[in-house]
Protein backbone atom coordinates (compact mmCIF):
# COMPACT_ATOMS: atom_id res chain seq x y z
CA UNK A 1 0.00 0.00 0.00
CA UNK A 2 1.07 3.57 -0.51
CA UNK A 3 -0.01 6.64 1.54
CA UNK A 4 -0.29 9.73 -0.40
CA UNK A 5 -1.28 13.13 0.18
CA UNK A 6 -4.62 14.06 -2.30
CA UNK A 7 -5.99 17.29 -2.02
CA UNK A 8 -4.55 17.81 1.08
CA UNK A 9 -5.87 14.83 3.01
CA UNK A 10 -3.85 11.87 3.78
CA UNK A 11 -5.00 8.87 1.59
CA UNK A 12 -4.21 5.09 1.55
CA UNK A 13 -3.80 3.73 -2.15
CA UNK A 14 -2.76 0.27 -3.71
CA UNK A 15 1.19 1.00 -4.49
CA UNK A 16 2.09 1.65 -7.70
CA UNK A 17 -1.48 2.49 -8.71
CA UNK A 18 -1.91 5.04 -11.98
CA UNK A 19 -3.22 8.41 -11.54
CA UNK A 20 -5.66 7.41 -14.09
CA UNK A 21 -6.44 4.37 -12.16
CA UNK A 22 -7.30 6.74 -8.78
CA UNK A 23 -9.13 9.62 -11.03
CA UNK A 24 -11.28 6.54 -12.33
CA UNK A 25 -11.85 5.08 -8.56
CA UNK A 26 -12.78 8.48 -7.25
CA UNK A 27 -15.32 8.91 -10.39
CA UNK A 28 -13.61 12.24 -11.80
CA UNK A 29 -13.70 12.72 -15.61
CA UNK A 30 -10.27 13.65 -16.48
CA UNK A 31 -10.91 16.01 -19.19
CA UNK A 32 -12.78 17.85 -16.45
CA UNK A 33 -9.43 18.33 -14.07
CA UNK A 34 -5.08 19.22 -14.15
CA UNK A 35 -4.00 16.67 -11.78
CA UNK A 36 -0.48 17.89 -10.35
CA UNK A 37 1.87 15.16 -9.20
CA UNK A 38 4.59 16.28 -6.85
CA UNK A 39 4.60 19.92 -7.67
CA UNK A 40 5.09 18.53 -11.63
CA UNK A 41 1.48 19.34 -13.63
CA UNK A 42 0.83 15.71 -15.92
CA UNK A 43 0.21 16.16 -19.37
CA UNK A 44 -3.55 13.92 -19.80
CA UNK A 45 -1.32 11.48 -21.69
CA UNK A 46 0.91 11.05 -19.07
CA UNK A 47 -2.21 10.17 -16.47
CA UNK A 48 -2.06 6.43 -16.94
CA UNK A 49 2.04 6.45 -16.84
CA UNK A 50 2.04 8.30 -13.88
CA UNK A 51 2.12 5.95 -10.69
CA UNK A 52 1.44 6.87 -7.15
CA UNK A 53 4.13 5.60 -4.38
CA UNK A 54 4.29 6.82 -0.45
CA UNK A 55 4.87 10.50 0.23
CA UNK A 56 3.21 11.43 -3.25
CA UNK A 57 1.06 14.61 -3.33
CA UNK A 58 -1.33 15.21 -5.68
CA UNK A 59 -3.37 17.76 -6.17
CA UNK A 60 -6.50 17.50 -8.45
CA UNK A 61 -7.99 21.20 -9.24
CA UNK A 62 -10.51 22.41 -11.88
CA UNK A 63 -12.22 25.87 -12.49
CA UNK A 64 -15.15 27.23 -9.78
CA UNK A 65 -16.51 30.51 -9.18
CA UNK A 66 -14.41 33.67 -8.90
CA UNK A 67 -14.15 37.40 -9.41
CA UNK B 1 -15.69 53.76 -36.47
CA UNK B 2 -16.79 50.91 -33.66
CA UNK B 3 -14.90 51.74 -30.59
CA UNK B 4 -13.05 48.55 -29.49
CA UNK B 5 -11.10 47.16 -27.14
CA UNK B 6 -7.88 45.54 -27.80
CA UNK B 7 -6.43 43.56 -25.15
CA UNK B 8 -3.40 41.30 -26.59
CA UNK B 9 -4.42 39.37 -29.41
CA UNK B 10 -8.79 39.94 -28.69
CA UNK B 11 -10.98 42.30 -29.15
CA UNK B 12 -13.88 43.07 -27.07
CA UNK B 13 -16.58 45.46 -27.44
CA UNK B 14 -18.06 45.08 -24.19
CA UNK B 15 -15.78 47.27 -21.73
CA UNK B 16 -17.83 45.43 -18.87
CA UNK B 17 -15.65 42.39 -17.77
CA UNK B 18 -17.96 40.15 -15.47
CA UNK B 19 -16.38 37.57 -12.67
CA UNK B 20 -17.98 34.65 -11.90
CA UNK B 21 -18.63 34.18 -8.15
CA UNK B 22 -21.04 34.57 -5.26
CA UNK B 23 -23.79 34.22 -7.66
CA UNK B 24 -27.04 32.77 -5.81
CA UNK B 25 -27.91 30.56 -8.59
CA UNK B 26 -26.30 29.43 -12.31
CA UNK B 27 -29.25 30.78 -13.72
CA UNK B 28 -28.91 34.54 -12.57
CA UNK B 29 -24.88 34.23 -13.77
CA UNK B 30 -26.25 33.57 -17.22
CA UNK B 31 -28.55 35.63 -17.01
CA UNK B 32 -26.12 38.56 -15.99
CA UNK B 33 -24.14 37.93 -18.26
CA UNK B 34 -26.28 37.99 -21.21
CA UNK B 35 -27.83 41.21 -19.48
CA UNK B 36 -24.38 42.73 -19.42
CA UNK B 37 -23.28 41.41 -23.18
CA UNK B 38 -20.04 40.13 -21.51
CA UNK B 39 -17.70 39.24 -23.57
CA UNK B 40 -14.96 38.33 -20.69
CA UNK B 41 -15.13 36.31 -17.64
CA UNK B 42 -12.83 35.71 -14.89
CA UNK B 43 -12.76 32.12 -12.92
CA UNK B 44 -10.93 30.85 -10.19
CA UNK B 45 -9.09 27.49 -9.51
CA UNK B 46 -9.64 25.48 -6.81
CA UNK B 47 -9.29 21.50 -5.69
CA UNK B 48 -12.38 19.77 -6.43
CA UNK B 49 -14.45 17.98 -4.01
CA UNK B 50 -13.59 14.53 -4.28
CA UNK B 51 -16.14 13.83 -1.44
CA UNK B 52 -18.66 14.61 -4.50
CA UNK B 53 -16.72 14.83 -8.20
CA UNK B 54 -19.84 14.29 -9.68
CA UNK B 55 -21.65 17.22 -8.46
CA UNK B 56 -22.69 19.61 -11.06
CA UNK B 57 -19.89 22.64 -11.15
CA UNK B 58 -19.27 25.81 -13.07
CA UNK B 59 -18.34 23.72 -15.80
CA UNK B 60 -21.34 22.20 -16.34
CA UNK B 61 -23.12 25.67 -16.26
CA UNK B 62 -21.39 27.74 -18.58
CA UNK B 63 -20.51 27.88 -22.58
CA UNK B 64 -17.21 27.83 -22.69
CA UNK B 65 -16.87 28.63 -26.53
CA UNK B 66 -18.66 32.02 -25.94
CA UNK B 67 -16.74 34.22 -23.65
CA UNK B 68 -13.10 34.82 -23.01
CA UNK B 69 -11.91 33.42 -20.03
CA UNK B 70 -9.54 35.10 -17.54
CA UNK B 71 -8.54 32.66 -14.38
CA UNK B 72 -7.74 34.36 -11.64
CA UNK B 73 -5.00 33.44 -9.31
CA UNK B 74 -6.86 34.34 -5.92
CA UNK B 75 -6.22 32.94 -2.36
CA UNK B 76 -2.28 32.97 -3.82
CA UNK B 77 -0.25 34.85 -1.09
CA UNK B 78 3.55 34.45 -2.58
CA UNK B 79 4.44 35.08 -6.40
CA UNK B 80 5.55 31.26 -6.57
CA UNK B 81 1.83 30.34 -5.44
CA UNK B 82 0.54 32.62 -7.79
CA UNK B 83 2.87 31.35 -10.57
CA UNK B 84 1.89 27.83 -9.94
CA UNK B 85 -1.89 28.90 -9.93
CA UNK B 86 -1.44 30.42 -13.36
CA UNK B 87 -0.01 27.19 -14.76
CA UNK B 88 -2.58 24.66 -13.13
CA UNK B 89 -5.28 27.00 -14.54
CA UNK B 90 -3.20 27.29 -17.90
CA UNK B 91 -3.27 23.43 -18.07
CA UNK B 92 -7.32 23.26 -18.07
CA UNK B 93 -6.75 24.18 -21.75
CA UNK B 94 -9.04 27.31 -22.04
CA UNK B 95 -6.66 30.28 -21.52
CA UNK B 96 -3.29 30.95 -21.05
CA UNK B 97 -4.59 34.79 -19.91
CA UNK B 98 -4.07 35.15 -15.94
CA UNK B 99 -5.64 37.80 -13.93
CA UNK B 100 -2.61 37.52 -11.37
CA UNK B 101 -3.58 38.18 -7.64
CA UNK B 102 -0.94 38.61 -5.05
CA UNK B 103 -3.08 38.74 -1.82
CA UNK B 104 -1.05 38.33 1.67
CA UNK B 105 -3.96 40.39 3.29
CA UNK B 106 -6.97 38.63 4.26
CA UNK B 107 -9.02 41.42 5.91
CA UNK B 108 -8.34 44.44 3.50
CA UNK B 109 -7.49 42.06 0.59
CA UNK B 110 -4.86 44.48 -0.64
CA UNK B 111 -2.23 43.10 -3.14
CA UNK B 112 1.30 42.95 -2.97
CA UNK B 113 2.93 45.30 -4.90
CA UNK B 114 6.89 43.51 -4.83
CA UNK B 115 5.04 39.74 -4.78
CA UNK B 116 2.92 41.00 -8.40
CA UNK B 117 5.92 42.39 -10.00
CA UNK B 118 8.22 39.32 -9.93
CA UNK B 119 5.13 37.13 -10.73
CA UNK B 120 4.28 39.77 -13.78
CA UNK B 121 8.00 39.15 -15.01
CA UNK B 122 7.72 35.12 -14.48
CA UNK B 123 4.57 34.71 -15.98
CA UNK B 124 5.11 36.64 -19.08
CA UNK B 125 8.59 35.08 -19.67
CA UNK B 126 6.56 31.87 -19.57
CA UNK B 127 3.97 32.98 -22.37
CA UNK B 128 1.14 33.89 -20.27
CA UNK B 129 -1.00 37.30 -20.72
CA UNK B 130 -0.58 39.10 -17.58
CA UNK B 131 -3.65 41.24 -16.12
CA UNK B 132 -1.73 42.12 -12.57
CA UNK B 133 -4.66 43.57 -10.15
CA UNK B 134 -3.05 46.00 -8.11
CA UNK B 135 -3.37 49.01 -5.67
CA UNK B 136 -3.93 52.22 -7.17
CA UNK B 137 -0.75 52.42 -7.47
CA UNK B 138 0.51 54.69 -10.64
CA UNK B 139 4.69 53.68 -10.08
CA UNK B 140 3.70 50.05 -10.03
CA UNK B 141 1.32 50.21 -13.06
CA UNK B 142 4.19 51.85 -15.16
CA UNK B 143 6.98 48.97 -14.26
CA UNK B 144 4.17 46.49 -14.26
CA UNK B 145 3.96 47.80 -18.00
CA UNK B 146 7.56 47.37 -18.56
CA UNK B 147 7.80 44.06 -17.97
CA UNK B 148 5.14 43.24 -20.60
CA UNK B 149 2.30 43.56 -18.63
CA UNK B 150 -1.35 43.16 -21.24
CA UNK B 151 -3.56 45.65 -18.54
CA UNK B 152 -2.72 46.99 -15.44
CA UNK B 153 -5.56 46.52 -13.12
CA UNK B 154 -5.80 49.28 -10.41
CA UNK B 155 -8.71 48.85 -7.66
CA UNK B 156 -11.56 51.19 -7.13
CA UNK B 157 -11.59 50.14 -3.41
CA UNK B 158 -10.95 47.13 -1.70
CA UNK B 159 -12.79 43.62 -3.17
CA UNK B 160 -16.67 43.04 -2.42
CA UNK B 161 -16.31 46.40 -0.58
CA UNK B 162 -19.19 47.83 -2.72
CA UNK B 163 -17.17 51.32 -1.72
CA UNK B 164 -16.89 52.78 -5.23
CA UNK B 165 -14.08 55.10 -6.87
CA UNK B 166 -12.37 56.27 -3.79
CA UNK B 167 -9.04 57.18 -4.76
CA UNK B 168 -10.17 58.29 -8.22
CA UNK B 169 -7.05 61.26 -8.33
CA UNK B 170 -4.64 58.56 -8.39
CA UNK B 171 -6.55 56.59 -11.34
CA UNK B 172 -6.91 59.41 -12.99
CA UNK B 173 -2.60 59.55 -13.13
CA UNK B 174 -2.80 55.71 -14.01
CA UNK B 175 -4.72 55.71 -17.01
CA UNK B 176 -2.47 59.33 -17.87
CA UNK B 177 0.76 57.44 -18.22
CA UNK B 178 -0.25 54.22 -19.14
CA UNK B 179 -0.12 52.70 -22.73
CA UNK B 180 -1.60 49.95 -21.69
CA UNK B 181 -5.64 49.20 -21.29
CA UNK B 182 -6.45 50.41 -17.70
CA UNK B 183 -8.85 48.07 -16.30
CA UNK B 184 -10.71 49.28 -13.31
CA UNK B 185 -10.97 46.04 -10.80
CA UNK B 186 -12.79 45.51 -7.92
CA UNK B 187 -14.96 47.79 -5.40
CA UNK B 188 -17.33 48.74 -7.59
CA UNK B 189 -20.78 49.11 -6.01
CA UNK B 190 -23.49 50.77 -8.63
CA UNK B 191 -23.43 51.55 -12.31
CA UNK B 192 -21.96 55.47 -11.08
CA UNK B 193 -19.41 54.29 -10.01
CA UNK B 194 -18.63 52.30 -13.26
CA UNK B 195 -18.97 55.30 -15.35
CA UNK B 196 -16.64 57.65 -13.14
CA UNK B 197 -13.97 54.96 -14.05
CA UNK B 198 -14.89 55.42 -17.57
CA UNK B 199 -15.31 58.63 -17.67
CA UNK B 200 -11.69 59.04 -16.15
CA UNK B 201 -10.73 57.16 -19.25
CA UNK B 202 -10.21 53.54 -17.89
CA UNK B 203 -11.01 51.42 -20.85
CA UNK B 204 -12.83 48.53 -19.20
CA UNK B 205 -14.43 47.95 -15.75
CA UNK B 206 -14.08 44.07 -14.37
CA UNK B 207 -17.28 43.78 -11.72
CA UNK B 208 -18.38 40.69 -9.60
CA UNK B 209 -19.79 41.39 -6.42
CA UNK B 210 -22.14 44.68 -7.33
CA UNK B 211 -23.88 42.40 -9.98
CA UNK B 212 -24.03 38.69 -8.36
CA UNK B 213 -24.90 39.98 -5.15
CA UNK B 214 -27.66 42.61 -6.12
CA UNK B 215 -31.27 41.73 -5.54
CA UNK B 216 -31.80 41.52 -9.37
CA UNK B 217 -28.40 40.56 -10.65
CA UNK B 218 -29.44 40.62 -14.52
CA UNK B 219 -30.78 43.82 -13.91
CA UNK B 220 -28.16 44.96 -12.31
CA UNK B 221 -25.78 44.01 -15.06
CA UNK B 222 -27.97 45.77 -17.69
CA UNK B 223 -27.49 48.83 -15.38
CA UNK B 224 -24.03 48.13 -14.95
CA UNK B 225 -23.15 47.62 -18.84
CA UNK B 226 -25.32 51.12 -19.42
CA UNK B 227 -23.62 52.70 -16.66
CA UNK B 228 -19.95 51.69 -18.42
CA UNK B 229 -20.81 52.77 -21.97
CA UNK B 230 -22.13 56.09 -20.54
CA UNK B 231 -18.97 56.70 -19.02
CA UNK B 232 -17.56 56.12 -22.48
CA UNK B 233 -19.09 58.05 -23.92
CA UNK B 234 -18.93 60.74 -22.34
CA UNK B 235 -15.07 60.00 -22.04
CA UNK B 236 -15.20 59.92 -25.77
CA UNK B 237 -17.07 63.49 -26.09
CA UNK B 238 -14.91 65.43 -23.99
CA UNK B 239 -16.46 66.72 -20.51
CA UNK B 240 -16.12 69.93 -20.07
CA UNK B 241 -13.64 71.12 -16.86
CA UNK B 242 -14.49 71.76 -13.75
CA UNK B 243 -14.93 75.50 -12.13
CA UNK B 244 -15.36 77.25 -8.88
CA UNK B 245 -17.83 79.42 -9.69
CA UNK B 246 -21.00 79.80 -11.82
CA UNK B 247 -20.97 80.32 -15.70
CA UNK B 248 -24.42 81.37 -16.75
CA UNK B 249 -25.96 79.46 -19.58
CA UNK B 250 -28.24 81.98 -20.49
CA UNK B 251 -27.34 85.25 -22.40
CA UNK B 252 -26.34 88.49 -19.60
CA UNK B 253 -27.87 91.23 -22.36
CA UNK B 254 -31.58 92.04 -23.04
CA UNK B 255 -33.03 90.54 -19.42
CA UNK B 256 -36.64 92.14 -19.27
CA UNK B 257 -36.75 94.54 -16.23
Amino acid sequence: MAEIHLNGNLETVAEGMSIAALLEAKGVDPKRVVVELNRRILPREELVSALLYTGDVVEVVTFVGGG
Amino acid sequence: MEDKLKIADKEFSCRLFLGTGKYRTYEEMNGAFEAAGAELITVALRRLDLSDPSKKTLLDEIDWGRYSILPNTAGCKTADEAVRTANLARAMGLSNWVKLEVIPDPVYLLPDPIGTLEAAKQLVSEGFVVLPYINDDPVLAKRLEEVGCATVMPLASPIGSGQGMVNFEQIKIIIEQAKVPVVVDAGIGAPSDASLAMELGASACLVNSAVALASDPVAMAAAMRMGVDAGRKAYLAGRIPKKAYAAASSPLEGVVR
